[in-house]
């Protein structure tokens, strides 16, 4: 291991420890997500006015965009982890990467079926093979895929490194997806936030857009905590510190 | 306002809110599955974590009565 990694961040990196630590943090994540959700739910399905041109129909932004987000984001995430998994095999990168596939698989989905929903009434078609709307499937496949193939393999880490591997290649696709809109002439509609700019929305829709942004990360925190601890027992089973746990379990 | 009025009124803005401007057929289930979906993936680690568990629990009691049997003065088999 190399010196320029800080010691408590090897601790971290044992699997007892971060059982531990998850244990700890998951449910703050999960309490704030919840209430964040909730509090974004009330501000874009309540207060915010209808929008001039998409009437009511534009409230599918709310959980749209988020989720959209996020199956970028945990990709992101999943690519890093991966690429730690096979530099530095470290054990824990490997679990954070297969069990952050699952969950990002689980917001393309949303994305993908949301934006039909909203494509229906506002396009006229639930689905059209353009830039955006294809790139976001190839992703939804490519998380399909890590998922797959970590599990054809009958040892796990292997299975952990092959899939690393296509995750790190499928990297690629994540700046397609987010430039595809300005990249091709694409039905899908530009960006509405701005990082560095002024965001073309008003304050109104906007605040319930970022908070639920925010709350899909907390969501993303708590939901990879509680499968990564699985993953762990599963993965340490001879492990005594695992056996304490069973035993503890079995008692209360 | 009398009670009949308020309750006509809170109602009246209550089936409004459900119309969703004639949109409902649409931004109701993309809601619905936003919220399956995700119920669903909090759902499955806790079931998987139980069998896990519980699969750990039954390897361990196996392992005892086998090391119950040769006597207890053997070491531990390795799983």
């Amino acid at each position: 291991m190399s010196n320029w990694i800080p010691l408590w961040l090897h601790k971290l990196g044992s699997p007892p420890t971060f059982y531990r630590f998850a244990g700890t943090l998951q449910p703050w994540a999960m309490t704030l997500a919840l209430l964040l959700g909730a509090i974004a739910l009330y501000g874009g399905l309540v207060l915010a006015p209808a929008d001039y041109q998409q009437g009511d129909a534009y409230r599918i932004i709310f959980i749209h965009v988020p989720s959209a987000e996020m199956s970028m984001f945990i990709y992101a995430v999943m690519g890093v982890a991966a690429f730690i998994a096979l530099v530095w095999r470290i054990k824990l990168a490997e679990v954070v990467a297969m069990e952050s596939a699952p969950i990002g698989a689980a917001f393309t989905f949303i994305t993908l079926i949301t934006g039909s929903l909203w494509g229906k009434p506002m396009w006229g078609t639930w689905w059209t093979w353009d830039a955006r709307l294809t790139s976001e499937l190839v992703l939804l496949f490519l998380y399909l895929g890590v998922i797959g193939l970590y599990h054809a393999f009958e040892d796990r880490r292997q299975g952990a490194r092959a899939a690393a591997f296509l995750a790190i290649i499928g990297i690629i696709n994540v700046p397609i997806v987010h430039f595809s809109v300005n990249w091709w002439n694409t039905l899908h509609q530009g960006s509405t936030i701005n990082v560095f700019g002024q965001s073309k929305m008003s304050w109104d829709m906007l605040w319930p857009l970022l908070t639920m942004m925010l709350a899909t990360k907390f969501y993303y925190a708590a939901s990879l905590f509680r499968r990564v601890r699985t993953d762990l027992l599963a993965l340490e089973g001879g492990k005594d510190w695992v056996r304490k746990i069973a035993e503890d379990e079995a008692k209360s | 306002m009398s009670t009949v009025q308020t309750f006509l009124a809170v109602s009246g803005d209550a089936a409004a809110f459900f119309r969703m401007g004639g949109y409902a057929i649409y931004v109701w289930p993309a809601y619905a599955l936003f919220f399956i979906v995700l119920i669903a993936d909090t759902i499955a680690p806790r079931l998987r974590r139980r069998r896990v568990l519980r699969e750990l629990r039954a390897r361990l009691s196996r392992q005892q009565a086998r090391q119950d049997r040769a006597g207890g003065n053997s070491t531990p088999l390795s799983p």
